[in-house]
């Protein structure tokens, strides 16, 4: 474990460093969650419906916690190793004596948590006691249910970062087939926001659509774990959530060795 | 030839190795991008035709050739980073490409124009994420440092970011990173690029001795032809994916041409030199270089025969300088 361990450390610390990153992603995401618990409440109090497929303040808590968590979407590739690819210096990552798919996945586990070390606890902090301070109660982050959802979180929260770095590196090794990866970034950042909630949580969606994200390996990043923080999920679906969410990570987690084992036999080495 | 020279076992064997690369063609202007977009036109460029070569334990080999000759895809190869179309190659019993992680923790890498270090954290934790990598055990790792830190003079480097080092600094620092798992083979590919002289002459200097008194097998790669006439008992050229030339640099020289280089500073700046069985290389003002063979003209009776004629100033003989040679292997295979 030692060489991995010691490549999430080095990167975390590095990701540390960006301070002033930082604290804009805190405020974008305060801004950001601002504006869409506004206009949810706008929609919900002009709906004529009165049963609503969530209600107002678990809707509230789901948002918050898609802000407080955002970085750990697994949307951009490393910016790190899509420098290495174009310069060619990619060449000295395969000349270490360590699985590179662990290697890679290690600067995901890296790269998704340490932004989250920074950003989410600041924003549940706004989110939980200065809005309320604020006399903003009905917008804010409540806490979970029952200790029981609470816990069922945590559970589904720690598989979810581990489903996040399966889909990080996925798309990292793609950068073996197309240089700037760009392309293929943005359509997987749009099916990765639409489909974990973060664009609209997943229970306002049509029930049709519904059903389909249900079961990508999307949901589980976000949606999943929110629902039973929320106790939209009741904490006894918790079984049935670690096992989406592990199944869909031993999935992506063999497709992206398949593709890795391919892309390096292919490979081309910048600039000579 | 090779295996006369110390009787000693190949440590790496190459043989007919074969490399393409598919290059996606693209016309120029817009029409000619839109084109691309329908269909792709591709190029095949082969890197390695037919590479052929071993190595004992202990050389060190320069490894020379134009851009594009097929240089970094061999040391890539040999790396176990590139998979060849053909051939085979052995390092120590093993497939580089195939045992990647066995053989890569016996080797050393540094390329050049690419740091391994890692560009936010100071120079010594770059050195202890290496010992994880690596798996370095802690004695080991600590009297290793502790030599290498007073070898390459790294001790007022160690706790500056890698981004304010300067090139020179850097390149002592990759190179000490290189050996922190004391591997006994060690790539180099173009170590002295962009260097200054002091500089240069201080990686030329380590290399020897880790070659001499350590042992460690070194290939070289390199465009500064003074790197190989420091450092190279043997020099390998490669161009159009083959091995031109394989031996010490004397047999190259003695292979390519025989000629001889005069210079003479002479007194009148004006003077017409019109000499019989030479060439003009060269002439600036006073200065001119005369080439000859000396088996046409010995050179003392050359000398001779321009002090007769001329006053002059200054005169030495030279080899032609080993550019010139190359430069000629690769015209007369083109």
């Amino acid at each position: 474990m030692t060489p991995y361990l010691a490549i999430i450390g080095a990167r975390f610390r590095m990701l540390l460093q960006y301070r002033v990153a930082a604290l804009a992603g805190v405020w974008t995401q305060v801004f950001f969650g601002l504006v869409l618990v506004m206009v949810y409440e706008a929609f919900y109090r002009s709906a004529r419906a009165s049963a609503q497929p969530i209600a107002f303040a678990q809707l509230a808590s789901y948002v918050w916690l898609g802000q407080a968590l955002f970085a750990m979407v697994p949307w951009n590739v490393d910016s790190e190793l899509r420098a290495m690819v174009k310069t060619g210096a990619v060449a000295y990552e395969l000349c270490r004596p360590v699985d590179l798919y662990g290697l890679w996945f290690a600067r995901a586990v890296a790269q998704r948590t340490a932004p989250l070390v920074m950003r989410a606890l600041p924003l549940a902090v706004f989110a939980a006691v200065i809005l309320p301070a604020l006399g903003l109660s009905g917008w804010r982050l409540t806490a979970p249910p029952s200790l029981a959802a609470g816990a069922a979180f945590a559970a589904a929260l720690v598989c979810a970062v581990a489903l996040a770095c399966a889909m990080s590196t996925l798309i990292n090794i793609v950068l073996l087939w197309t240089i700037a990866a760009d392309g293929v970034v943005i359509l997987w950042t749009t099916a990765v926001s639409l489909g974990s909630g973060l664009t609209i949580p997943l229970p306002l969606l049509p029930d049709g659509a519904q059903a389909v994200l249900r079961w990508l390996p999307f949901a589980g990043v976000f949606d999943l774990p929110f629902r039973l923080y929320t106790g939209a999920l009741p904490a006894g679906a918790l079984a049935s959530v670690l096992a989406r969410q592990l199944g869909w990570t031993v999935a992506l987690v063999l497709l992206g060795r398949r593709l890795l084992a391919r892309g390096l036999r292919r490979i081309v080495v910048q600039g000579g | 030839m090779r295996g006369a020279r110390s009787g000693g076992v190949a440590q790496i064997i190459v043989e007919g190795l074969v490399k393409t690369f598919r290059i996606a063609e693209r016309t120029p202007g817009l029409w000619g991008a839109l084109r691309g977009l329908a269909r792709r036109r591709y190029r095949e460029v082969r890197a390695l035709d037919g590479v052929s070569f071993s190595i004992e334990r202990g050389e060190l080999v320069g490894y020379i050739g134009p851009n594009g000759a097929g240089k970094s895809t061999t040391v890539k190869t040999l790396a176990g980073i590139l998979v060849p179309d053909a051939g085979r190659c052995e390092i120590d019993g093993r497939v580089p490409w195939r045992d990647r992680i066995a053989h890569v923790a016996r080797i050393g890498v540094v390329f050049g124009q690419r740091t391994q270090l890692w560009w936010d954290l100071p120079v010594i934790e770059s050195f202890e994420l290496l010992r994880d990598i690596y798996r370095v055990p802690p004695a080991r790792y600590a009297q290793r440092r502790d030599e290498l830190i007073a070898r390459l003079e790294l001790a007022p480097l160690l706790d500056v970011p890698v981004r304010q080092l300067s090139l020179g600094q850097r390149m002592r620092c990759d190179l000490a990173a290189a050996l922190i798992h004391s591997p006994d083979l060690l790539f180099l590919d173009e170590p002295t690029i962009g260097l200054d002289a002091v500089s240069k002459l201080a990686v030329r200097d380590f290399v020897r001795k880790l070659n001499t008194e350590d042992g460690v097998t070194v290939i070289l790669t390199t465009h500064d032809m003074d790197d190989i006439e420091a450092l190279c008992r043997r020099v390998l050229v490669v161009g159009h994916g083959k091995v031109l030339s394989d031996g010490p640099l004397a047999e190259l020289r003695a292979k390519v041409t025989r000629e001889r280089w005069l210079t003479v500073d002479l007194v009148d700046a004006d003077a017409r030199v019109d000499e019989a069985d030479t060439r003009l290389v060269r002439r600036a003002g006073a200065r001119l270089c005369l080439a000859f063979d000396p088996e046409v003209v010995a050179p003392a009776e050359l000398i001779r025969r321009i002090t007769a004629r001329h006053a002059v100033r200054d005169l030495f003989v030279e080899d032609p300088p080993i550019e010139t040679i190359i430069a000629r292997l690769y015209g007369s295979h083109a």
